[in-house]
């Protein structure tokens, strides 16, 4: 006969209330559902490049597509069923609230599954995760943007928000460095952040090639063309990890404050919640603590650039 | 937390009345090592007859219980070009018998991570909630160091705690599911006797320990000598299998991975334990690896468990069970690599000293 005074009580979480909503990332220290992500539609891809494409996304539930609000700077979890979850910086204008672009550079599994997928294709999404830059901050104060290759697409989300709020900032510079001619991303927007948004665009390449009739050098090279009042300027740096190095240094002899540069890092991440330690760098988590950081944090880390 | 006693013949009768009618797992000896030593783990158990009570250590820890080696996140299912997610949490209500104070601690140090965060795990919250844990205290192996990172006792964390005092057990009841259990059986208050017999007990377990760490200071300690050439040297003899990480009871990095099923119909995504100490640890796409050599991965074990990290507050995770150092096929382990590092910040000490006169 079955005793059911020594039998243990279970306690089922399938259905506790947090296991049947969708979960809103944004509310930090609740348990939630923290691995159903959101399911959206590739509306849209848009080729830039021979390695790179430009998605957009659309949340399928209308629910869902108002809890998903991100920050610039901040990274959502791609999710392509089958083929595994990577982190992706946002590069959207964040005031859309219909569509999330995501800009894509075919690397590994999942990117290259990405570039396979048809239009109508679903995928899901989840975050947003990560800090953002320190917007409201830089308000009344000229604005850097130095971006390396494929660094545009984070800095692409600032740039939006600037241009929706551009009369609260001062002067803006881009400052946007590639390999190749062909490498430099949204150039079809060139000329729409210049003439409407007032941004003041500077692109330069290493290596040219016989139609390039721009700069030509590191990036570096920009920062000689013009002038700036280094005690009212913030800078975002996002490209690769060497580059971050140079530039910040030299931004940091000119005078801006360490505290008002900011960088993005990327590292290997898997689960975006600070949980499985892999984008750990010194002794923060770059999903929780990052991935922005300003310069002087960085400097701190051991191991950040 | 309501003390009691149980004479050992009446606890194995509650032992097996408990055991009968739920999941149990206690240790039991499966094999022999070298030297003769018996290797004890974790197995289901189905009387109190397959328990070794006065087992010494069990080879991997019983973190596994609440993270598994492989574990289920969601799973997808397809159908006509859609596909819809399912989150489950399976977790049975289980009892484990005869954790360590050092294994419950480390549960304790998981539940802070894992709980405690931004995002709490439900996965491990519902593995938590369903796991019913009988302690019991032991004399420490020559190569234990637990009393040097304060974790040879533990006050929280489990639901029954038992301490041997002789023909007796002294209990230590932390939840009312324990006790409701145990009011069936024949429990006395303790007597004098009994509290005297405790504060015997704890004392020679606190004496017993062969292997002392010294660990004040050690965070700092350790970001002064990231650059050491020491990590270098420990480094080259790492054989990088991450050996380390699966017998740790504290460790918990994870990696996820997502598969199709055979049949194409649907796909899981699991997280695996992983180990700072594998090669692809920090590798992104496209091939850069951020942390590339050796050393620098097997210093960031060191960091993680001896200098904390963020989301556990700083704190140092380590229990000091040393089954890491058991089970290293290189022989590193974690007495040798601090004391390593602190005779060559000694010497460097020695090095800034004004030096004698040469006469």
């Amino acid at each position: 006969m079955h005793d059911m005074r020594f039998t243990l009580p279970g306690q089922d979480l399938n259905r506790e209330p947090f296991a049947l909503k969708s979960p809103d990332f944004k509310k930090k220290c609740e348990v939630m559902i923290t691995d159903r992500g959101y399911k959206c539609r590739i509306t849209n891809t848009v080729p830039i490049s021979s390695q790179e494409k430009l998605f957009l996304l659309r949340i399928v539930d209308p629910v869902e597509r108002q809890l998903f609000n991100f920050r610039p700077g901040q990274f959502l979890m791609l999710e392509v069923p089958g083929y595994g979850e990577i982190p992706l910086s946002i590069s959207s204008d964040n005031s859309n609230h219909e569509f999330v672009e995501i800009c894509i550079r075919k690397a590994g599994h999942v990117t290259s599954a990405m570039f396979e997928a048809r239009q109508g294709a679903i995928v899901s999404i989840r975050g947003p995760f990560g800090t953002s830059f320190p917007m409201e901050a830089m308000e009344g104060c000229n604005v850097l943007l130095v971006a390396g290759g494929l660094g545009i697409a984070p800095v692409r989300a600032p740039l939006f928000w600037i241009s929706n709020h551009r009369d609260k900032f001062k002067n803006v510079y881009l400052l946007y460095g590639a390999k190749e001619p062909s490498h430099l991303l949204f150039s079809y927007q060139f000329e729409e952040w210049q003439k409407v948004s007032d941004i003041r665009l500077m692109t330069i390449v290493e290596k040219p090639d016989e139609s390039w009739k721009g700069r030509t050098g590191l990036i570096t090279a920009l920062f000689n063309e013009f002038s700036f009042d280094s005690k009212k300027t913030f800078a975002i740096v996002c490209g690769p990890p060497v580059m971050f190095k140079f530039v910040c240094n030299y931004l940091d002899g000119k005078g801006i404050p360490m505290n008002r540069m900011f960088v993005s890092l990327e590292r290997r991440m898997h689960c975006g919640m600070g949980k499985c330690c892999r984008c750990m760098v010194g002794s923060t988590f770059t999903c929780l603590d990052g991935p922005v950081f300003d310069y002087w944090s960085v400097m701190n880390l051991k191991e950040a650039i | 937390m309501i003390y009691k006693v149980i004479s050992k013949t009446e606890f194995r009768k509650f032992i097996d009345a408990i055991v009968k009618h739920n999941n149990a797992y206690g240790p039991q000896q499966v094999d022999t090592g070298s030297g003769g030593k018996p290797i004890y783990q974790f197995m289901p158990v189905k009387s109190s007859d397959e328990i070794d009570f006065d087992y010494s250590v069990t080879h991997s820890s019983a973190k596994h219980f609440f993270l598994p080696f492989r574990d289920e996140l969601s799973r997808f299912n397809f159908e006509d070009g859609n596909w819809e997610q399912e989150v489950r949490y399976e977790a049975p209500p289980r009892i484990l018998i005869g954790l360590r104070p050092c294994d419950i601690s480390a549960i304790n140090m998981l539940d802070e991570v894992m709980l405690n965060g931004p995002y709490p795990s439900p996965y491990y919250l519902a593995r938590r909630k369903n796991t019913f844990i009988i302690g019991m205290d032991h004399l420490p192996l020559p190569d234990c160091f637990c009393k040097s990172m304060n974790r040879h006792t533990v006050n929280h964390g489990f639901n029954l705690f038992c301490s041997d005092i002789g023909d007796k057990y002294y209990l230590s009841i932390n939840s009312s599911k324990a006790y409701s259990f145990l009011k069936e059986f024949i429990i006395e208050e303790p007597s004098y006797e009994d509290n005297c017999l405790l504060i015997e007990r704890r004392k020679t377990i606190k004496q017993s320990f062969e292997t002392n760490i010294e660990v004040t200071g050690l965070p700092v300690f350790l970001d002064i000598e990231f650059d050491s050439p020491i990590w270098q040297k420990w480094g080259d003899k790492c054989l990088s299998c991450g050996s380390c990480a699966m017998v740790c009871p504290t460790c918990y990095c994870y990696s996820v991975e997502e598969r199709f099923d055979v049949d194409l119909k649907g796909s899981s995504r699991q997280n695996h334990l992983y180990s700072c100490n594998l090669v692809d640890f920090a590798q992104v796409a496209g091939g850069h690896n951020f942390r590339p050599r050796k050393g620098d991965r097997l210093k960031y074990r060191y960091y993680h468990h001896y200098r904390g990290f963020a989301a556990n507050d700083n704190q140092q995770i380590c229990v000091g069970c040393n089954r890491c150092g058991r089970a290293c096929l290189a022989d590193i382990n974690p007495k040798d690599v601090i004391n390593d590092l602190r005779l060559e910040r000694e010497s460097c000490m020695i090095c800034v000293l004004p030096s004698p006169d040469k006469t």
